[in-house]
């Protein structure tokens, strides 16, 4: 297989780029990304990822749109308020880059959907809104050896990093062994998140993405980027393996999608 | 003196402060001097028992003192502190 005219015509400013040429949108092209949650970060991160031409995009996400999802989720429109949020990405996405290929999937992921859903990807994108979802995509991500780039939000604030405890790197769970409990944080409506901060959120997770699947530049595996929008301060943290941790540590104690993983509304 | 770095969802209790000042030798002796002067931060940072909550980390200049000593880490004069805890927003809020 070998890139068109016009795919060469529509990527030309980043082939010339000396890291991605030809190979690299190859790569691009044959990519497999799966986004959960079609949302605040998957609607910034899908955008860049369908326009630089990875080759196929998957949307999970159980919800409809909502008027007050248009602050910052950019995927959707006043006039797709009410349909699946999947589709109305679809047709965003589509309408940006016809010649790839968009897979959705409108229901939530939970621990028996989720292993097949992400067999079909290469790489995971979370921009999911609760801790059950993240646990549960971190540990699935772990049993299927696939790539997860990890982005979250609060208010004016983010977190960024990759998550690949196959290539040695630590997971989510030895970065935060356990969700907080439901209750003891401020649930979602109280919160409130700045839309820009979710751009810019998404728009690093889609960096990271690309910057993995080229396989160029320093990983984020070890590492935790902090953002603080108010401050306009980004700063980065180690993220040591933990070597008591349950899921990645050399005595695990969670082998398999059977842990609770209830879907709680707490940022 | 050391800098510690409030995350957004504990500034409420800092009067929107991200940024405060502590005297502390420890991590423990940090978060004591902080909850004096911003009376029910150690709750939101510690469980009943007093052990670190497994959701919040705290970083001394880059490093999470779960990998130094924990909550005996040492501090010295010129340290930066981080409280970093797990955020999880991203999309919409499922009710």
């Amino acid at each position: 297989m070998e890139l068109t005219e016009q795919q060469i015509q529509r990527y030309s400013r980043q082939i010339i780029l000396s890291e991605v040429g030809g190979k690299g949108q190859m790569k691009l092209t044959k990519a497999k990304v799966l986004l959960i949650g079609a949302g605040g970060l998957g609607s910034p991160a899908g955008l860049y990822l369908a326009a630089a031409g990875v080759g196929t995009i998957g949307l999970v996400d159980g919800d409809v749109v909502d008027l007050s999802n248009l602050q910052r989720q950019i995927l959707h429109s006043t006039a797709t308020v009410g349909l699946p949020k999947v589709e109305s990405g679809r047709k965003t996405l589509s309408a940006i880059n016809p010649e790839i290929t968009i897979k959705t999937y409108h229901q939530n992921v939970d621990s028996d959907n989720i292993l097949s859903l992400i067999s079909q990807f290469d790489m995971v994108l979370d921009g999911s809104d609760n801790f059950a979802t993240r646990f549960l995509v971190n540990d699935a991500c772990f049993f299927a050896k696939k790539t997860l780039i990890s982005a979250s939000m609060f208010r004016f604030e983010g977190q960024l990093t990759t998550i690949k405890p196959h290539a040695g790197y630590p997971c989510y769970r030895c970065l935060y062994p356990e969700p907080p409990p439901a209750g003891l944080v401020p649930n979602c409506q109280e919160a409130g998140v700045l839309g820009a901060l979710a751009g810019t959120m998404g728009i690093l997770q889609a960096s990271e993405a690309i910057k993995e699947i080229l396989g160029i530049g320093e990983t984020l595996a070890d590492r935790l980027l902090i953002y603080d929008a108010l401050e306009m301060k980004f700063r980065k943290v180690g993220r040591p393996k933990d070597p008591a941790c349950r899921l990645c540590g050399p005595a695990p104690t969670i082998t398999n999608l059977k842990s609770d993983y209830t879907v709680t509304c707490t940022i | 003196m050391i800098k510690v770095r409030i995350p957004t969802p504990l500034r409420p209790l800092t009067k929107g402060q991200g940024e405060v000042d502590a005297q502390a030798g420890t991590i423990v002796e940090m978060i004591d001097t902080l909850n004096a002067s911003h009376p029910g931060i150690k709750d939101r940072l510690c469980d009943d028992t007093g052990e670190l909550r497994r959701f919040v980390n705290i970083y001394v200049n880059e490093e999470d003192i779960r990998f130094l000593k924990g909550k005996e880490t040492s501090l010295k004069d010129g340290d930066e502190v981080s409280i970093v805890p797990a955020i999880a927003g991203g999309t919409s809020c499922r009710t």
